[in-house]
């Protein structure tokens, strides 16, 4: 089972702050989009159209990365903290 | 998350005080010849509309990571003494602190140059969301300057 976290604008969008997901096997991040369109379109979309980054086990995930069962899949709008 | 100024990387709820923070950085060496410091706090106005409100929101666990790693490398590559970066999350008014560097150095060259670049890099590399409530709604500040 891998965990998902959404954060910030992403909640409404996924209609959640957190889910787990059963896998078979190891994954890419195109085909865990795929696994989430079915549900939540719109979240699939914005992952596929890489409008947010994705971290693995709190790293910055890149287009080869590829998930196993147990790790923690975080969707992350653009940072926003600190002040101008 | 703790509000003590023994951790020199935090991210709280809590108010902090900048005199606080400043002396406990004071203590690191003997040697501190110049402390710059960079406190951001929260503004009114905001691409022309009034704010009542900030919110902040983080990556647990992933966020303190970002920070620390911002705290190394400015020893590494300015060649200060120490850091110390502060980032309060949760709901903030107009005028409230919101994050705080603290960087203390030898001399003032290093610590000017590392506190600028370890904002514009905690901006750029760390899960921390801004939401401001204005008369006209909520928003999720996407705009990474």
């Amino acid at each position: 089972m891998i965990s998902l976290k959404y954060f910030a604008s992403l909640k409404s969008i996924a209609g959640k702050d957190e889910d787990s997901l059963e896998i078979e096997s190891p994954i890419t991040i195109d085909q865990l989009s795929d696994i989430i369109s079915k549900t939540a379109p719109k979240m699939g979309e914005i992952i596929r159209e890489k409008k947010v980054m994705i971290s693995v086990n709190q790293e910055m995930a890149s287009a080869d990365t590829v998930i196993h069962d147990g790790d923690e899949v975080a969707f992350l709008p653009p940072f926003s903290g600190g002040a101008k | 998350m703790s509000t003590t100024t023994d951790s020199k990387i935090r991210i709280q709820l809590e108010d902090f005080s900048v005199t606080d923070e400043i002396e406990a950085m004071k203590k690191v060496s003997r040697n501190i010849g110049g402390i710059t410091t960079f406190l951001g706090t929260g503004r009114e106005l905001s691409k022309g509309q009034n704010i009542s409100q900030l919110n902040f929101e983080h990556y647990p666990k992933m966020a303190e990571k970002k920070l620390e790693e911002i705290r190394v490398q400015a020893i590494k590559d300015f060649g200060v003494i120490d850091m110390s970066i502060i980032h309060r999350i949760g709901p903030i008014d107009i005028g409230e602190n919101i994050v705080l560097i603290v960087a203390v150095g030898e001399h003032r060259g290093e610590t000017f140059k590392a506190c600028e670049w370890a904002i514009a890099e905690l901006k750029r590399t760390t899960p921390i969301w801004k939401r401001e409530t204005t008369t006209t709604g909520e928003v999720w500040v996407q705009d990474t300057p």
